[in-house]
């Protein structure tokens, strides 16, 4: 039962309900990608994943690795081994990368285990230098006055030095240049093998050039509407959604 | 001497506790002597304060007006104590040099490095300055007063002051290494009237930070303490409080900063002590090209009071002031900030600033907040602020799920927002000190 499987689950935001039934499954090892209009209950999906209070879990399961994660806490999900890369990053004044990461891992130690700073550091700054971000990054407070793209590499080394077994990606492409996109996909790429599953939620084709993923879902209404290969993709880029929307099932959309 | 004069309980209710105490301390030196004795009468004159002065507005009186049963501090300490406090006062790998005053008398030889006594640095207690450099003290002693309100209790601190520390720094010399002052306070219903007096020459550059600490959780004590910081032209001075007076204190702290021309002044309270603290701080620039800082920590806890008032005075053009108080609230505390940026008629190009922000830590929490501008001039930059907030929930949200705990995102959310005054103190040192402080709070 090496995967990440959500079974019909249900959440509202302020009474509204905003998933239906959802149900998907991401083994361990592979790259899903998820794509669908906006509004559409992606970043919804993310959020209620991670166990955020406000999106309100009114039914439906979520297994990670076989252990069900609803009703947890979210810092319990995290370490339980779900990352989430947020489409907006919150800003932290005063507490720096190298720190928020270091209390991260120091959450993650075991009884009787010790946090190593030299190791740490090591580390810290390989990734760095993979992801193309400047040293002087360690000592800058989380987020603050970081550009767009800088945020979203800074979720993704994060990512590497928690080493989730499984992460949902939100949005990390948008706001990047070219080259960021190339960068923030070779880290991602780097990660990819048997030990971890990706839930890559994007709104363009070409973040799924570079990262290219084994199977490509359509998310409408709250819920997964159709399945395929990297094929599904190119089409939604040549084709937009309005196809998606006719061939819903009844009861999907308005 | 004449006869000693007996009284029964010297407390600060006795008639004659004034005459007592003064010829306790047998210091006989006249200009002195007779300040105290005015300062005396002028405290016994003096109302109390009222709640409906704007002085003392949102203040808690109780505690101030029931002070006569403290008796000034005073007599022999056991040698037990007096080690465990000298054993406690050793914060720093290396020091310009140290003074550790327990109720107000030498716990341990002044410690002051040769070579800078070399230089001309004078650093010891005021008793002993005020004996040999009279001259020298009385030319800077209580020559400026915070006149904030506490004009009764800042008469009562120069007539009972047994003891306190002058630092005087010559011209054009700067130290790196900070002095080091560690007052306490041990015996219980005691009194101590701690008076610093920093004095830093023209472009002369230094450190003191002040530690105020009690030697045991449960006893009970009363603090008026002042501190004057005067800087000369071009001086760089740097000034810190740590508070942490024991739960059982009441502490009042009047201090001035006085800035001439092209200074760099820079003054910090740290508050984590004291059952109630009242601070005055008044920053007064009566030079050019000046800038004068003032910063404040405040973590107060259960039910814990911190008032503090400060005036900004700009006198001279051109200069610069920037005052900048945190606060922190858990349980049932409350803070009371006041502050007042004055600017003079001939004060032009003036630049002042004046935040106040609360981060609100408990539904019970109180934070009161009343900023406030007088400008003269018609050429200036000024703006004042305060910011009451809670925890943000999209950032507790952010560490929790990277796995952080609730508790442990707490903390250091609030060591990022408090970083923003730790780094401005300029001593890794005190800064990893204060931070631990700050995290004994939060253990509580
Ligand atoms: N905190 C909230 N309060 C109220 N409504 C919300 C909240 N968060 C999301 N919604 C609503 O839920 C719906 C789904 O939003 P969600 O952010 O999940 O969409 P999305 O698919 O991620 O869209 P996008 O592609 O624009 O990122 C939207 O109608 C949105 O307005
Ligand atoms: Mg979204």
């Amino acid at each position: 039962m090496s995967n990440l499987e959500i079974k019909n689950l249900n959440v509202s935001i302020n009474g509204t309900q905003i998933l239906k039934d959802f149900s998907l499954t991401v083994p361990k090892g592979e790259v899903h990608a998820i794509m669908g209009p906006n509004g559409t209950g992606k970043s919804t999906l993310a959020k209620a994943l991670a166990g955020h209070e406000d999106y309100e879990i009114t039914g439906g399961e979520v297994f990670l690795d076989g252990e069900q994660i609803v009703g947890k806490e979210p810092d319990e999900i995290s370490r339980a081994g779900l990352f989430m890369a947020f489409q907006y990053p919150s800003e932290i004044p005063g507490v720096t990368i190298a720190n928020f990461i270091r209390a991260a891992l120091t959450a993650r130690l075991e009884e009787g285990e010790t946090f190593k700073a030299p190791a740490f550091y090591k580390e810290l700054y390989e990734k760095m230098d993979l992801l193309k971000i400047d040293r002087s990054f360690t000592s800058r407070s989380v987020n603050e006055g970081f550009s767009g793209g800088e945020k979203k590499r800074c979720e993704i080394l994060q990512m590497a030095m928690l080493k989730p077994g499984y992460a949902v990606l939100d949005e990390t492409d948008s706001g990047l240049d070219i080259d960021a996109l190339k960068v923030v996909a070779d880290g991602v790429n780097q990660m990819r093998g048997p030990e971890l599953g990706v839930l890559l939620i994007t709104h363009y084709q070409r973040l799924l050039n570079y990262i290219v993923p084994d199977k490509v879902h359509v998310m409408f209404d709250g819920r997964i509407v159709q399945s395929g290969g990297p094929e599904l993709a190119e089409k939604l880029e040549a084709e937009g959604y309005d196809w998606v929307k006719e061939a819903a099932p009844a009861g999907a959309g308005a | 001497m004449s006869d000693t004069l007996a009284i029964e309980n010297p407390s600060l209710e006795d008639p004659k506790i004034f005459q007592f105490h003064q010829e306790q301390a047998g210091l006989e030196v006249d200009w002195f002597k007779q300040a105290q004795q005015a300062a005396w009468a002028r405290y016994l004159e003096l109302p109390l304060p009222v709640r409906t002065n704007e002085k003392w507005r949102f203040a808690n009186l109780s505690r101030l007006r029931d002070t006569g049963r403290f008796q000034p501090a005073g007599g022999e300490l056991s040698q037990v104590t007096v080690d465990r406090i000298v054993k406690a006062s050793h914060r720093f790998k290396e020091v310009a040099g140290r003074i550790i005053l327990a109720d107000e008398t030498l716990a341990a030889p002044v410690e002051l490095d040769p070579e800078l006594g070399k230089k001309g640095i004078i650093f010891t207690t005021l008793t002993d300055a005020i004996v040999k450099y009279p001259e020298l003290v009385q030319k800077y002693f209580m020559q400026q007063s915070p006149e904030l309100g506490s004009e009764k209790f800042e008469a009562l601190h120069v007539a009972m002051l047994r003891n306190g520390v002058f630092l005087h720094v010559p011209d054009n010399v700067e130290v790196d290494r900070p002095f080091v002052i560690y007052n306490w306070t041990v015996r219980d219903k005691g009194a101590i009237f701690p008076h610093t007096l920093f004095v830093a020459g023209k472009h002369a550059k230094a450190t003191l930070i002040e530690f105020q600490e009690s030697a045991s959780p449960g006893t009970e004590h009363l603090v008026v303490a002042n501190a004057h910081l005067f800087a000369d032209d071009g001086a760089q001075p740097n000034h810190t409080i740590v508070q942490n007076w024991n739960q059982n204190t009441l502490s009042l702290q009047l201090n001035t900063n006085n800035a001439w021309s092209d200074t760099n002044a820079k003054s910090t309270l740290i508050n984590v002590g004291s059952a109630q603290a009242r601070q005055e701080v008044h920053g007064k620039i009566f030079g050019s090209g000046s800038n004068v800082e003032m910063y404040a920590l405040n973590v107060p806890t259960e039910n814990q009071e911190f008032d503090q008032r400060t005036l900004q005075t700009h006198i001279a053009p051109n200069s610069r002031s920037d005052l900048l108080f945190k606060n922190a609230l858990i349980g049932k505390s409350r803070t009371i900030f006041s502050g007042l940026i004055i600017v003079e008629e001939d004060a032009q190009q003036t630049d002042a600033y004046q935040t106040n922000n609360n981060l609100m830590l408990s539904e019970e929490a109180e934070a009161n907040s009343l900023p406030g501008l007088e400008i003269k001039a018609n050429d200036v930059k000024c703006s004042h602020g305060a910011t009451t907030g809670r925890i943000n929930d999209s950032e507790l949200f952010y560490f929790l799920a990277r796995g952080i705990p609730r508790n442990k995102a707490q903390e250091l959310m609030v060591f990022g927002y408090f970083e923003e005054i730790v780094e401005k103190l300029d001593n890794q040192e005190l800064a990893d000190y204060v931070r631990e402080v700050v995290q004994h709070k939060f253990m509580d």
